[in-house]
């Protein structure tokens, strides 16, 4: 049954995310990525990590994805007719990376297959959200805050970057102003 | 019956494959920052499938930052992107060239 509920999600992860890459117009693109992130969170919760598939879809599917319909709806792009001229490069960099891959495929994949080794915390506890709560803000309680410093310079950084000619504005305003009144 | 770790270390190494000939070979700047959210996502499996199989939260956990930094990536460089299309009404990588050699 595991096995069945792994190839469907895997099955679908493989093409939706091929089709990300081999669609030309980007909301389709965007859409088929959003199939993909719904099947991760599928895979996720055969892999007994419930919050996880729920912070997935919410913030991948829910927030990310949105984000990226907003933007190419907003700038209205046109379809790409052809892919890019590197296309040598690409193949330079893949092919290696694609002989690797089918190496350590037909290689030996048992050495993966050992018995867990450590029992820190207990992930099949009845309360997956409750578990990693407690590893969150007793061991990762650091990193935890720079999450949260990071998630703030990305909110002023956009807000900076894509603030029309900051400058500029308020100086337009400034001498605009007393001619309104 | 569960599923063997080396099955996911597969998917996910077709789904980053994937993610860097999409980085790669796509001239729409979009596409390509969905690349990276493809590339984002295998090593979120990855995690995941080791945390289920080592019986450690901590994987878990750093899907959950990586998540974080995603976000702010996706933030960032959809803002950059923005300014982009402003100053040049184009968003194909190609016609960016004021930094290359």
């Amino acid at each position: 049954m595991a096995h069945v509920f792994f190839g469907y999600f895997a099955g679908m992860i493989a093409i939706t995310s091929i089709l990300v890459v081999a669609l030309r117009n980007p909301v389709y693109s965007a859409l088929s990525l959003l199939v993909m992130f719904f099947h991760v969170a599928g895979l996720y919760v055969t892999l007994h990590a419930e919050f996880l598939a729920a912070v997935q879809v919410i913030v991948y599917a829910g927030a990310i994805l949105v984000l990226y319909l907003f933007v190419v709806m907003l700038l209205n792009v046109k379809r790409d007719d052809r892919y890019h001229s590197q296309w040598r490069i690409a193949a330079f960099v893949c092919i290696p990376l694609s002989i690797e891959f089918l190496v350590l495929l037909s290689g030996n994949m048992e050495a993966a297959n050992h018995q867990p080794v450590s029992l820190l915390v207990e992930p099949h506890a009845a309360d997956n959200t409750l578990a990693i709560g407690q590893t969150l803000f007793s061991t990762y309680l650091f990193p935890f805050e720079v999450a949260s410093l990071i998630l703030l310079v990305a909110m002023i950084g956009a807000i900076v970057l894509a603030k029309r000619d900051i400058g500029e504005n308020e100086t337009k305003d400034m001498t605009r102003a007393p001619g309104a009144q | 019956m569960t599923v063997p770790v080396s099955y996911y270390l597969i998917l996910s190494a077709i789904v980053f494959l994937t993610g860097v000939v999409g980085v790669l070979i796509r001239r729409n700047i979009i596409a390509i920052l969905l690349s990276v959210e493809l590339m984002l996502n295998a090593t979120n499996i990855n995690f995941v499938a080791f945390s289920d199989h080592l019986q450690d939260l901590g994987g878990q956990v750093f899907v959950f930052f990586a998540l974080t930094v995603a976000a702010a990536e996706v933030a960032v460089g959809l803002a950059i992107i923005i300014a982009l299309h402003r100053s040049k009404s184009t968003i194909n990588v190609e016609e960016f060239n004021l930094l290359k050699w």
